[in-house]
Formats: C-alpha cells, sequence, structure tokens
C-alpha cells in the first residue's frame, strides 16, 4: 500500500505560488518532521493536505491509502483517518467536545462500515484518555476551545487525537505560544499515541519539539520545497547555524 | 463564501415544511368578513353569557376606529379583514367532546401525525395537552389528575362557563382591548386558547401545553390564553403551532395573558412553527401576537422562551410589566428566519416595583433572503428604585443576502436603575466549520452544531421534555424543513 505520496504538487493562492513542485513520500509508522522559515509554505502543505478550500491546486498528485486525496473533500479526509492538529484552534461558544466529539468519531466509524459508538462507551473512552492527558472533567464540560489558554488548546487537540484515532496526523507549528512545561505535556500525549501503524507528520520552527518527539527522518523546506533531507542531526544544525546555509 | 458553503444554504433553502398537510375534514363556518353578526354567532356558539358578548362587541367598536400599528421593520400586503373566515369547527362540534370516543377519528390521526398523542393510554407522559383545531378545543389531556389539586386547566370557552368570576376579573386586564388593533380585533373574535388557573401554594406537577393547529382554508386563528398563578404558586406552560402548506397567506392573531401573584412564578416557552411560506415567499402566516405578563404581586416571576421558526411575518413581544417589588421578568428568545421570512420580535420589560429584575436573552439568526429585527423596550418608571435589566443580543447571519436588525429602546425616569446591553453581530465563521469538517462532520452538521451552540443559552430554559426537540427544530429549520 502507497500510504502518502506526494508527487510534485504545485500549488498557489490568489494567483501566487506556494507550494513548487513538492515531493514527499511517508510510510505506514514514520514520522516526519518538515523544519523551514516563515512563508515557506509550511502550514499551506498542511493544509493542502487537510483539504482547505482557500488553495488552488494546480498540478501534481496525491496519493493517501492507495487513494487519490485530492479527490475527497475536508470530511472525507478526516474520515479516511487524516488529522490535522492546528496551529491556532479556533473557539466554538455553546458547542460541547462530547457530542461534538462522538458525532466526529461516529462519522469515522460509519466511512468505515463499523458500529456506532453509544453515549456511555464513548463518556469512557473520553474519560480515560482526558485523564491520560491530564485534562480535568471540569474542562471537558466547557465548550470548545473557549477562553482556553494556549496549552489548554493544544492538549485538546492532542485528545481529539487521541479519540479518533487517525492514520496520519499532522501537527502545524503545534508548539508556538507553548512553554517548556505544556510543550512537555503535549509531547508525551504524542509519544503515548505513536505505535508501528501510525504516521505523523511534523510542521516546526524550532528543534525543541523535536527533543521530545524524535522524528525519523527531517526535512529542510525552502520557497515550496524540500531542499534536504535527513535524519535528527539536521534539526541540530539548523539550531546552531539557522536557515541560512540551506 | 467558497461554492461548498452556498450549495448546502441553496439545500437549506429548498427543503420543505412537512407539517404542511391537510386534514380533509367538514368544517362548519359561516360566511367570510367580520360584523356584529359574525361575533354574535361565535358568541352563540360557544353558548356564552351576555356579559362575554357585550364584552366581544365593545371591543369590535374599538376596533373599528384603530388603523394596524406600523412601526415594525416588515413588509406585506394591506390585511384585508373582510375576506378571512372568523371561525371554523370540524362539523359537529356543538359541544366539546366528553372523551375520546365522540371525537372524529381523522382529528385523533390529525394529531397522532403532528406528534401528539391524545389517547389516554399513549399520552405525553408528565405533559397535559390541549389541542386546538381552528376554532375549538378538540382534547384536553390529564385533566382528571390537575382536577385534584385544584388546578384548572380547559379551553377559554369552558372557563367561560365554568369559571366566569376569574374571566371576569382578568380577561383584558394585562392586554387592555383598546392597547392596538390587534388586542382589540382578537378581543372581539378570540375562538379558542387555554386558561389556566394554579391555585395559593399549588406546585404544578407537569408541563402544561397547547397544541394550535390551522387547517381550514382562508381562515384566522385568534386565540386567546390566560394564565392566573395564584399566591405561591408554579406552572409551566408550553404552547406549540403548526399550519397546512397553502398558497395564500393566513393570519393569526393570539393574546396571551399571564397575573401571577404574590411569590408566584409562570414559565411560558413557544415552540412557534407555523407554515413559513415557499421559497419564493409565497403563502405562509402572519403572526401578530400580543403576549404580556403582569407580575401583579411581591416577589413573583414570569419568564417566556419563545423558539420563532415559522411564520411568513413575525410580530410579536412577549413582555412584562413588573409591579411587585423584587419581581423578575426574562425573556429568552431564539428567532429564526430563512427565504422571505420576516420577523420583527423582541419584548417589552416594564419596571415599576422597587428592586425589580429584568433579563432579556435574544438569539437571531438569519439565513437566505429574509430580515430578522430584534426590537425591545425596557423602561423605568419613577418609582422603581435599584431596578436592573441586563440585555444581551445576538445575531448570526448566514449568507450575504439576508439581514439582522437590532432595535433597544431604554426609558429611564429612575437614577438608581442600572441597564446593561450588549449586542453583537457575526456571520457564520468559515475558520469553525472547517474544523468541524477536519474532525469528520459534514458541511451541514458542521453549520446545525454552530448554529445550535449560538442559541444554547436560549435552549437550555426550555422544559427538559421539550429542550431536545427545540434542538432538533433549530437544525431543521436551518434546512427549512420541518419534522
Amino acid at each position: 500500500m502507497i500510504f502518502l505520496n506526494i508527487n510534485n504538487l504545485n500549488v498557489s493562492i490568489e494567483g501566487k505560488k506556494i507550494l513548487n513542485d513538492f515531493n514527499i513520500q511517508i510510510n505506514e509508522g514514520e514520522v516526519h518532521a518538515i523544519m523551514g522559515p516563515n512563508g515557506c509554505g509550511k502550514s499551506t502543505l498542511a493544509n493542502v493536505l487537510a483539504g482547505n478550500e482557500d488553495y488552488e491546486i494546480n498540478s501534481g498528485k496525491v496519493i493517501f491509502k492507495d487513494e487519490d486525496l485530492l479527490d475527497l473533500n475536508i470530511e472525507e479526509r478526516a474520515q479516511k483517518g487524516l488529522f490535522l492538529a492546528f496551529q491556532y484552534p479556533v473557539e466554538i461558544p455553546g458547542v460541547n467536545i462530547t457530542p461534538f466529539l462522538q458525532a466526529s468519531i461516529n462519522s469515522k466509524l460509519k466511512n468505515e462500515k463499523k458500529p456506532e459508538i453509544d453515549n456511555i462507551s464513548f463518556a469512557k473512552l473520553l474519560k480515560k484518555n482526558a485523564e491520560e492527558l491530564g485534562i480535568s472533567i471540569d474542562m471537558l464540560k466547557r465548550s470548545i476551545n473557549t477562553g482556553f489558554s494556549g496549552g489548554e488548546k493544544k492538549r485538546y487537540e492532542i485528545l481529539q487525537m487521541s479519540i479518533l484515532n487517525p492514520a496520519l496526523s499532522i501537527f502545524d507549528e503545534t508548539d508556538s505560544g507553548l512553554d517548556v512545561d505544556a510543550l512537555r505535556v503535549v509531547t508525551e500525549g504524542i509519544n503515548r499515541f505513536k505505535d508501528s501503524k501510525k504516521s505523523f507528520l511534523i510542521i516546526t520552527h524550532y528543534q525543541k519539539l523535536l527533543d521530545y518527539i524524535h522524528p525519523n527522518y527531517v526535512h529542510v523546506m525552502r520557497e515550496g520545497r524540500i531542499i534536504k533531507s535527513g535524519d535528527i542531526s539536521l534539526a541540530a544544525e539548523i539550531e546552531k547555524s539557522g536557515y541560512q546555509n540551506f | 463564501m467558497d461554492t461548498e458553503t452556498s450549495q448546502t444554504l441553496d439545500k437549506y433553502a429548498q427543503d420543505k415544511y412537512k407539517y404542511g398537510f391537510v386534514t380533509e375534514i367538514e368544517s362548519d363556518r359561516p360566511k367570510k368578513g367580520l360584523d356584529e353578526k359574525i361575533i354574535k354567532f361565535i358568541s352563540q356558539k360557544k353558548n356564552e353569557p351576555n356579559w362575554m358578548l357585550s364584552w366581544r362587541l365593545d371591543c369590535y367598536k374599538k376596533w373599528l376606529k384603530m388603523s394596524d400599528p406600523k412601526w415594525a421593520n416588515l413588509k406585506f400586503p394591506r390585511i384585508d379583514y373582510q375576506d378571512i373566515y372568523y371561525y371554523s369547527s370540524p362539523k359537529g362540534f356543538e359541544n366539546k367532546p366528553k372523551d375520546l370516543s365522540e371525537v372524529d377519528p381523522k382529528l385523533i390521526e390529525t394529531y397522532n401525525k403532528l406528534g401528539i398523542p391524545l389517547e389516554e393510554q399513549k399520552v405525553l407522559a408528565g405533559v397535559a395537552v390541549d389541542a386546538v383545531f381552528d376554532s375549538v378545543s378538540v382534547a384536553t389531556t390529564y385533566k382528571g389528575e390537575l382536577e385534584k389539586l385544584g388546578i384548572v386547566f380547559c379551553s377559554i370557552s369552558e372557563a367561560v362557563q365554568t369559571h366566569p368570576e376569574l374571566v371576569k376579573k382578568y380577561l383584558g386586564s394585562v392586554i387592555p382591548p383598546g392597547d392596538h388593533s390587534f388586542s382589540a380585533l382578537n378581543s372581539a373574535v378570540f375562538t379558542d386558547g387555554s386558561f389556566v388557573y394554579i391555585p395559593e401554594n399549588v406546585k404544578c406537577p407537569m408541563e402544561l401545553s397547547t397544541y394550535f393547529r390551522i387547517n381550514a382554508e382562508e381562515t384566522g386563528q385568534f386565540e386567546r390564553t390566560l394564565i392566573i398563578a395564584d399566591k405561591g404558586s408554579y406552572v409551566s406552560y408550553l404552547e406549540g403551532c403548526t399550519a397546512p402548506q397553502r398558497d395564500r397567506n393566513q393570519l393569526h392573531a393570539a393574546n396571551v395573558e399571564l397575573i401571577a401573584l404574590e411569590n408566584a412564578e409562570i414559565k411560558y416557552s413557544t415552540v412557534q412553527n407555523w407554515y413559513p411560506g415557499d421559497e419564493e415567499g409565497k403563502g405562509g402566516i402572519y403572526n401578530f401576537v400580543t403576549k404580556r405578563g403582569l407580575c401583579k404581586g411581591k416577589n413573583s416571576k414570569i419568564s417566556w422562551t419563545q423558539v420563532e421558526t415559522g411564520s411568513a411575518v413575525t410580530w410579536k413581544y412577549p413582555s412584562c410589566i413588573l409591579k411587585g417589588d423584587n419581581s423578575i421578568g426574562e425573556f429568552y428568545s431564539v428567532a429564526i428566519t430563512n427565504n422571505f421570512q420576516q420577523a420583527d420580535t423582541g419584548t417589552k420589560m416594564t419596571h415599576i416595583g422597587k428592586n425589580t429584575r429584568s433579563k432579556i436573552i435574544s438569539k437571531g439568526i438569519s439565513l437566505g433572503n429574509s430580515q430578522n429585527t430584534y426590537r425591545g423596550n425596557v423602561s423605568f418608571l419613577r418609582k422603581a428604585d435599584k431596578a436592573r435589566n441586563y440585555t444581551q443580543c445576538d445575531s448570526l447571519l448566514v449568507g450575504n443576502k439576508c439581514g439582522a436588525h437590532t432595535i433597544p429602546y431604554i426609558d429611564s425616569k429612575n437614577n438608581s436603575a442600572v441597564v446593561e446591553h450588549e449586542a453583537s453581530t457575526s456571520k457564520i465563521n468559515e475558520d469553525q466549520l472547517y474544523y468541524c469538517r477536519q474532525r469528520g462532520l459534514s458541511h451541514e452538521e458542521a453549520v446545525s452544531l454552530i448554529v445550535n451552540g449560538f442559541c444554547k443559552q436560549v435552549l437550555q430554559e426550555l422544559p427538559m421534555e421539550f429542550a431536545v426537540e427545540a434542538q432538533k427544530l433549530v437544525s431543521i429549520s436551518l434546512e427549512g424543513s420541518v419534522g
């Protein structure tokens, strides 16, 4: 099975070219990190994969689990197991996480032709996963992301990931706005979730996040394409001398 | 807006009203138009005493001299009052049937179809229902059980016969017939509606509910409801309404009066789902409703909750007169307009007594080509020391052809009064939709979830039995269909 293969992808927004013959291949169970300076197209990549309709796909192909990803809309991609942890998770006042996530997981189960999860089993699952992430019951009673601190929002994203159990999780600058303690909690959550069946694409600006997550591959991105790939030592090199050498 | 959003919105706008069916039943009705003869006919049909007839005729004379209020943000053709039937009842309804075996099975079936079973073995648990079909009350459930507590729950026509002293004392005491033309008209020609009396210190153990159905064509429905909560009592009352789908507009002009005596509390909830007209704005109910509650005694409380999703035109301002010291008035409203619907709705809080408090939470949602106006009037009279009001008005726009308007009036004659007003207008947020869809929800599910979240503050005020139903109705009226 081809897990994720992006082949010569060209993407623009309002006529401005952002991704430029972009290529990457990710296999099942791999953790990839993409690093790059501001404006290199990292976040665009995350949003294009999720199906955000603001972008124009000019050419190229994306295969996800043997299927043409670009043929699917946002929710179909999510139901197929693609999860995006947002850089800035949006507030949804009046909407509680419990019915929201239950509807999410059921739409996924329905897509996989599996029976839906009932209220009690779901409540148990949510409570268990929340406890593991240090999310209080009180926080589960609030509206989604509403009035949350940066750290709380990111933890909520991890909680959602742990429930939806995606095959591919994309983290869009999850470390931005987090202090060291919050970063540790978030990365511990990701590490607990890792296994040989799950793949990750971690987009970040700094090396710090990668110290906790240990990716198999590190890619450096500039002007809409990957210009160098290597292992974790590449991240250390960037940390030391910045992006100008690439 | 992206294409998918507009496609979903188009789909919402095109879905159909599911309660639009007609019950084929022969009706008994006099000729169209309004004159003294028709009023005498109605009064005679109801076998009313003389005092009731002369009250009606006085109101009719007042109405003749009045013209319809014009200040609302609504556009509709002048109503031709001579082109309406003022009375319609299923044939053979001279007297209200004593039990369901005497009721035409077609009527029972109609209510079953609407989800309101009337048969004793199927009645809604914990909810007593009075079913009103065109101009008459068809059946009232749980009557016996309520009677044991001294609670009177019957049609207003019955109350005129059985409790004339209460009707005489309170009818028109909160909404004077001369208040405006619709109240005068209703007072002259009202046909049926509910009457509730809760005796001193009795907490009504179940929800009381009336279900209004307009069936006959070109017929106006003029309901009249009177609820009296005696000292220290409590009652929660709910009304629901639907009508068949017809090309021509139909008039519904109701009057509802509530009276709360010392330490009494009345909670009045409405789920209004009259036929809204088709996607081009043809047909639908003109809904001109006057609802007013009087907090007559100290520490009394009246709370209005409304979910307004139907009608072509809505003109409705459930209000509270806070006369007793420390009395409380509340208004919680969700108004959703779609296609060519127009709603001008809000409330009036009149603070008369000391330490009176009022709270207004209004949520307006506009879709399609609709116009949605919140109109509120908060006034503090000279003696209303330390009275307080809190108002919050939020509008949500879905699409770019609709309108939301907020018109608050505040009038204070007392320096110690405190008023707070918060208002917001927002468009449905593409980022929120994106977020929900990234979690696997469809576009439609996402819109419905966000709108329900927007309305939550109001929906949670509804009695539990109806909160879930109302939530569904909100989702469904976004689609424009009902069921």
